[in-house]
């Protein structure tokens, strides 16, 4: 019998190594798996590389990972948000890389990396200083920069529903980056506020297969970043 | 050369006149900030479609005050409503409406915007900046056709309609048409080529806050 559920966040997180790439899902905080990140805080992992679209914002989530300074680089294509403070200081203070990435080319960087395709030609950022010191071909008279595939260690994502093989379904706009990054890492790690027996989903829905998803994690009630800074907090 | 001019279109009335540009049926992207305005204008009998690239097509407008999804949200981060027929999809499948050309037309702002349509609008290159790009150099590299909307000059007075950009680029000669408070300007491959003046403007008020030359026999061509 397959069941990939895990009892806590603490134990999905518990491998993941010094150094290693960490993609983590969400758009702002539509799709941040807050759980699974405080949870990567508590497990103390330091010199990562996180893949994500944003830095995170207030104190909490995505920027309490930085703040914490466990993570050395980021891939991003917009660090900063209203109300990331987080990370403009640690950029400023030359604590952390940043590589940014349009925002389409990121997506597709981590879908070719999950797809098995290494590289691949796009037309976004050429003539721009995004597209320097890349490889560019000219392709029926219009230049094409040369993009790699981005593969990680660990996914980190936030799912609505999940079965016990890791099927997943998402809400709304919290899908965004979510179903590439299940594909491209070594081990990916979803967090969802319900989890449901394997043939309780009907087939035709399923927008991340199971096949993509290595732990599951219930997280019934999960926070909302903006919900925790309305109210102060800071992790830990 | 004046920094600021009293006549002239009123952001809404810029919107007014973008959205009066654009085909009933049309898939659009807007972008944060006054295109986002052009959603407000909308023409009688016409429908639009719009796109936000974080993963939703159908997009409707604000909800009341507090209410609304955390996790239903537009490009800009903040909450939005969906339309009928509305759809969510991934980041790979969103990008795919951009960069594979689905989408008609996408509305962007501007920092400045050069006479053969090259587009700086992410980055003024200061030292001290944040970088980020978000969606903009996919929107521009993949959307048929791109109008700028934007005031004609900064705040400092200087001219956003240029010979060349110096700020850094978000794309290469990608911009079909410019919305400004004074006129509406086509880039053709002779450089600036004007559609239309505001009301109470002449050419030679929007010239002098140019910093290319604008073909004035253009107009007549363009609204035949």
């Amino acid at each position: 019998m397959i069941d990939k559920r895990f009892d806590s966040a603490r134990s999905a997180v518990a491998d993941i190594f010094d150094g290693a790439t960490v993609m983590i899902g969400g758009f702002g905080e539509a799709g941040s798996p807050i759980e699974l990140i405080h949870a990567l805080i508590d497990q103390g992992a330091k010199g990562l590389t996180v893949v994500s679209n944003n830095s995170g914002t207030g104190l909490v989530g995505l920027a309490a990972l930085l703040r914490a300074e466990r993570v050395s680089k980021i891939v991003c294509s917009f660090p900063k948000t209203a109300g990331s403070t987080v990370f403009p200081d640690l950029y400023r203070a030359g604590k952390i890389e940043l590589e940014l990435v349009p925002q389409g080319t990121l997506a597709e960087r981590i879908r070719a990396g999950g797809a098995g395709i290494v590289a691949f030609y796009t037309p976004t950022a050429v003539g721009t200083p995004l597209a320097q010191g890349k490889e560019s071909r000219v392709f029926g008279e219009r230049e094409h920069v040369l993009e790699h595939g981005i593969r990680a260690d660990f996914t980190l994502i936030k799912g609505r529903t999940a079965d016990t093989h890791g099927n997943i379904l998402y809400h709304r706009t919290a899908r965004n980056f979510a179903p590439m990054m299940a594909t491209a890492a070594t081990v990916t790690i979803v967090q969802a506020a319900e989890v449901v027996e394997a043939g309780a989903l009907d087939p035709e829905i399923i927008v991340t297969p199971g096949i993509f998803v290595d732990r599951v994690v219930h997280v019934p009630s999960p926070a909302l970043e903006s919900a925790l800074n309305e109210a102060g907090a800071s992790y830990p | 050369m004046t920094s600021a001019t009293t006549t002239g279109w009123t952001r809404d009335q810029i919107a007014q006149r973008v959205a009066h540009d654009i085909p009933n049926g049309s898939y659009v992207n807007l972008g944060i900030g006054i295109p986002e305005l052009v959603a407000h204008h909308v023409p009688a009998g016409r429908t639009f479609i719009y796109h936000t690239e974080n993963g939703l097509l159908g997009m409707g407008p604000s909800p009341a005050a507090g209410q609304g999804d955390p996790e239903l949200i537009n490009a800009g981060k903040r909450r939005v409503t969906m339309m009928p027929g509305a759809a969510f999809f991934d980041q790979a499948t969103s990008f795919a409406m951009i960069r594979g050309g689905h989408l008609d037309l996408s509305v962007l702002g501007a920092l400045q915007v050069a006479a053969n349509g090259d587009l700086a609008n992410w980055s003024t290159g200061a030292d001290d900046a944040i970088p980020a790009v978000g969606g903009a150099m996919d929107l521009v590299a993949g959307v048929k056709r791109v109008f700028v909307m934007t005031t004609h000059m900064t705040k400092e007075g200087e001219p956003k309609l240029v010979q060349y950009c110096t700020y850094p680029l978000t794309g290469r000669a990608v911009v079909t048409r410019i919305y400004s408070d004074l006129a509406v300007i086509d880039v053709t491959a002779r450089g600036f080529a004007l559609v239309e003046l505001a009301p109470g403007i002449n050419f030679d008020f929007v010239q002098e806050r140019t910093g290319a030359p604008i073909i004035q026999s253009h107009a007549l061509e363009a609204r035949r």
